[in-house]
């Protein structure tokens, strides 16, 4: 195995699908923003939303076509260079991702150009909704990808398949009901919403301190900021949700975001800082809040979360019952439909512990032949790198509870306090516009990295996932990625800015007709 | 009872052999007008208002389009997981080139016009000739190689291995008879892109439409005849040694496959086939014809049939097989030995059923609203939304 190969594929689909995930979050929460504004449009008749919908639309479109470009990528990926993933989950994983192309995605691409184009051809009713699909599209797309990607993280309803060598579904219920792709999906749109409403937020903010565009911009700041601090509790309290689902099916992720080494007594507490030390097993200067770690993992005050040592323990049991599970399966590839019954009970006995046993391919073709060294590094193997994690966590949820505190501060100040927003409001709620993509982004950090070594969480490890492929070829596509992304990138963020700076285009016409139409009602309070 | 053994695990196969068809048309005959007008944008439009006219004939629909690819990617991940294993790895180098188009199109469309700067726009006409142009071309590669059997095995464990190094395997995929393929693909979306185009213009970018579409037809009807001659005496076929059980296991290597005789056996074995090259060819012939002389309609009518048809033979030349490995025959896809378990089958057949009509009706209803021709009045006009 070319450890190179595997080490450029990683990095490869980490930076694709990081980059990927530049887009979505906005394409998710401003695709509903700016539907929400819309339907105020056509219920009110006032121009003025008709402007905001249109601005923040044109905003949309910039971001969702390079979110559809680089989305073409991720499909395309799996089969590139995780060829022997794509064989061996393909059964199980590939039909989320299908049913989210005939699903979601075609109701998306389908409606995103008649929106933009349709202004003049549908009536306003016929438009909103076309506005609303689009919205939903996205939101269904992110549904069927969390499906697919929770499935990763908790591979229910499913089993392997001695003579095809791979997965199998066996309830496709159980897949698409799978309790951490619920939590996932619910949590990620959450932040897609909140990333939009910082956006929206910020760049209002910003033409009030330039005292442009008020009307929009303190109309935007009253939806961004309703909708922003709905999402923003609901992004912490569907996270805290992941938390409770990653302690029940991936312990090994939940004590490394916790850098807990050692079982510690129920309920655990909450490492609040501290510097873990992978070499020495420990986490220096750590500060510690009383049982709330218990209360996450487990929901209870006497369950026990297991820590890394203990998991480490369990794991290189599970490698000796997986080589069990190999041995016969190497019978089972000889003699196929053939083989004698006690092999095909000694493999189902022990086939839920396979995957363990193929991390030892990492280091010799034939894990039978594994020393106790190998079968003890193989166990170590399985704890992913500590810090990195514990530090993005901590960064996420830092950020989670900062955007609760701005968006509250600004459904307040809108609402009730007359929409009074002080210059330092203002400047702060421009410059964290970049932080919402920086805790979504450190979310996967920990939900990916985190889930090392594994492609799928104890089923297939991730060294062993990979294409046939030579460095060479990763070397070029890296190469080739990087430079398209980055022209893009700079590409994007100019228009943004461009059009940010444009401003919206009034329409002269429909306001005048809207203002003399309502002149009279308008009269007395002047 | 269980509920997906409704439908045979046989029946299921073949059922998702002809979606996988219909996937393939589907993409081939939109978003292959896409990428024809694509090709076509530097010579049928000169003037930067007759560039942003056509862009504009495909600009609200590209993006529904594509889905078209995407979900055909995907169909094939779900429903015959080996096949998108084994191809998307092998054919590495070149369905990166593919990428780069579907990442650069995109973008193309949504930014080209949001510069004034003529070189700002130039460059992204270059992106859209690119970005139409080599997808259209390297797809038939694909095709070709196909044909001929692609340089891969499967070990016990059913890892896929590609022979060749990078460019080997790069450059291995332009052989001859593959690169005529892909001339055909290009040629082909090339006369159905010069259809639309007819259809969604008028004036002067029509009639040079019309001209660069009826060029295309004669290269389709050249090249895909050659294409057939070549199959017929110069290219080895492949065939099972014994028929596996069309309800076995998905396990590439249980059956054996030799090179046997040509690939236009099946026309003796199954005759009825022969309707999709007729199809392919009469489609072109009238399609080119219409081009010259016909009305605005039925130019993209006749090359639809054209697309149907060329694509169809191909598929039902080579049935069973879906990928045939020249270096290790045993190792060849078919459609009995590398599709999804029978339960996925089933699932992806509900969803197919329930969401496949309500695409194809909402996607008529689309390009219903938004029938009639892009004119030059049209892009002018501040107020509309146009690229």
């Amino acid at each position: 195995m070319d450890i190179g190969v595997v080490e450029l594929s990683r990095l490869q689909f980490a930076m694709t699908a990081l980059y990927h995930f530049l887009f979505v979050p906005l394409t998710l929460g401003l695709s509903i923003l700016v539907a929400i504004m819309e339907t105020v449009y056509v219920m009110t008749d006032r121009p003025i939303w008709r402007q905001m919908t249109k601005f923040w639309g044109t905003l949309f479109g910039i971001n969702f076509a390079m979110g559809v470009a680089t989305g073409v990528v991720m499909e395309f990926q799996f089969g590139m260079n995780w060829s022997y993933y794509s064989h061996y989950v393909g059964d199980v994983f590939g039909a989320p991702l299908a049913i989210e192309g005939l699903m979601a995605f075609f109701l998306e691409a389908t409606f995103v150009g008649l929106w933009f184009f349709g202004w003049d051809r549908l009536s306003k009713v016929g438009h909103l909704v076309v506005g609303w699909l689009v919205a939903f599209g996205s939101n269904f797309s992110a549904l069927w990808i969390l499906i697919a990607n929770g499935w990763m993280q908790n591979p229910v309803g499913a089993e392997f398949n001695p003579l095809t060598m791979r997965m199998e579904m066996t309830s496709f219920f159980e897949v698409m009901f799978n309790t951490v792709a619920q939590a996932k999906f619910v949590h990620t749109v959450s932040a897609g919403y909140v990333t939009a409403s910082v956006f929206v937020l910020g760049v209002s903010a910003w033409f009030l301190l330039k005292g442009r565009h008020v009307g929009l911009a303190r109309r935007s700041i009253a939806v961004a900021s309703s909708f922003g601090l709905a999402a923003a509790l609901s992004v912490v309290v569907l996270g805290d949700e992941s938390g409770y689902d990653a302690g029940l099916n991936q312990k090994m992720k939940l004590a490394a975001i916790e850098a807990m080494w050692e079982t510690e007594p129920a309920p655990a507490p909450f490492t609040l800082v501290g510097i873990p030390d992978q070499q020495a097993r420990e986490t220096k200067w750590a500060l510690h809040v009383p049982y709330v770690m218990g209360l996450i993992g487990t929901r209870s005050l006497t369950e026990e979360i297991p820590g890394i040592n203990q998991l480490e323990e369990e794991a290189e049991r599970r490698v000796r019952s997986g080589l069990i599970a190999y041995d016969a399966l190497m019978t089972i590839q000889r003699d196929r439909e053939a083989t004698d019954r006690a092999v095909m009970q000694s493999f189902e006995d022990h086939s839920d512990d396979l995957g363990y046993a193929l991390l030892l391919r990492r280091y010799l073709d034939d894990p039978r032949e594994a020393t106790d060294a190998q079968i003890a590094q193989a166990a170590e193997d399985t704890i992913p790198h500590v810090w990195p994690i514990f530090w993005a966590f901590r960064i996420m949820v830092g950020l989670g509870f900062l955007f609760i505190a701005t968006m509250g501060y600004f459904f307040v100040q809108s609402s009730f306090r007359g929409g009074r927003y002080p210059t330092w409001a203002l400047r702060f709620a421009v410059l964290i516009i970049p932080a919402p993509w920086i805790a979504a982004e450190l979310g996967w950090i920990v939900a990916e990295y985190g889930r090392q070594p594994w492609t799928v969480d104890g089923i297939l490890p991730t060294a062993l996932s990979v294409s046939a492929l030579s460095v060479t070829e990763l070397l070029l596509t890296i190469a080739g990625f990087a430079t398209f992304y980055t022209v893009l990138f700079l590409i994007e963020i100019k228009l943004l800015l461009k059009y940010i700076r444009k401003g919206p285009t009034e329409d002269v016409q429909l306001t005048d007709d809207w203002n003399t139409a309502h002149r009279a009602r308008l009269a007395p309070a002047e | 009872m269980i509920l997906y053994e409704l439908v045979s695990f046989e029946h299921l196969r073949l059922i998702w052999w002809l979606l996988l068809g219909v996937l393939l048309i589907g993409f081939a005959l939109t978003d292959g007008f896409d990428m024809g007008t694509g090709a076509l944008l530097p010579f049928v439009a000169k003037t930067d208002t007759e560039r942003r006219v056509v862009i504009n004939t495909v600009g609200p629909v590209w993006e529904g389009n594509q889905v078209w690819f995407i979900l055909g990617g995907g169909a094939i991940f779900a429903a015959f997981p080996p096949l998108y294993a084994v191809s998307f790895s092998g054919f590495y180098l070149a369905l990166f080139l593919i990428l780069s188009a579907f990442i650069v199109r995109p973008v193309a469309f949504k930014y080209r016009s949001k510069r004034e700067d003529p070189t700002w726009r130039a460059r992204w006409d270059w992106a859209l000739f690119f970005g139409g142009a080599v997808p259209a071309l390297l797809f038939g590669v694909a095709v070709g190689n196909v044909l001929l059997g692609v340089p891969f095995h499967l070990t016990p464990d059913l890892h896929s291995v590609y022979e060749g190094g990078a460019f080997g395997k790069l450059f291995g995929l332009l052989r001859p008879f593959a690169l005529l393929c892909g001339i055909v693909s290009l040629a082909m979306l090339v006369m159905h892109g010069a259809g639309w185009i007819v259809l969604k213009t008028e004036g002067v970018i029509a009639e040079r439409a019309r001209r660069f579409g009826s060029i295309a037809s004669k290269v389709v009807l050249a090249g895909y005849a050659l294409a057939g001659l070549w199959l017929a005496f110069f290219i080895d076929g492949y065939a099972f040694v014994a028929e596996p059980p069309h309800d076995g296991p998905s396990n590439p290597l249980a059956s054996a496959v030799a090179h046997s005789g040509s690939w236009l056996a099946a026309y003796a074995d199954r005759p009825w086939i022969v309707i999709a090259p007729v199809m392919g060819f009469l489609g072109t012939a009238m399609a080119g014809r219409a081009l010259r002389s016909g009305g605005e309609l039925s130019p993209l009518g006749w090359s639809k049939m054209a697309v149907f048809g060329m694509i169809s033979s191909v598929g039902l030349t080579i049935y069973p097989f879906l990928l045939p490995s020249n270096t290790n025959p045993d190792s060849s896809l078919t459609i009995w030995d590398a599709s999804s378990s029978h339960q996925t089958l089933f699932v992806m057949l509900v969803a197919t059923v329930i969401f496949m009509p309500l695409i194809l009706i909402y996607t008529a209803w689309v390009y219903r609203v938004l029938w009639g021709k892009v004119t030059e009045d049209d892009v002018s006009n501040p107020d509309t939304h146009s690229y």
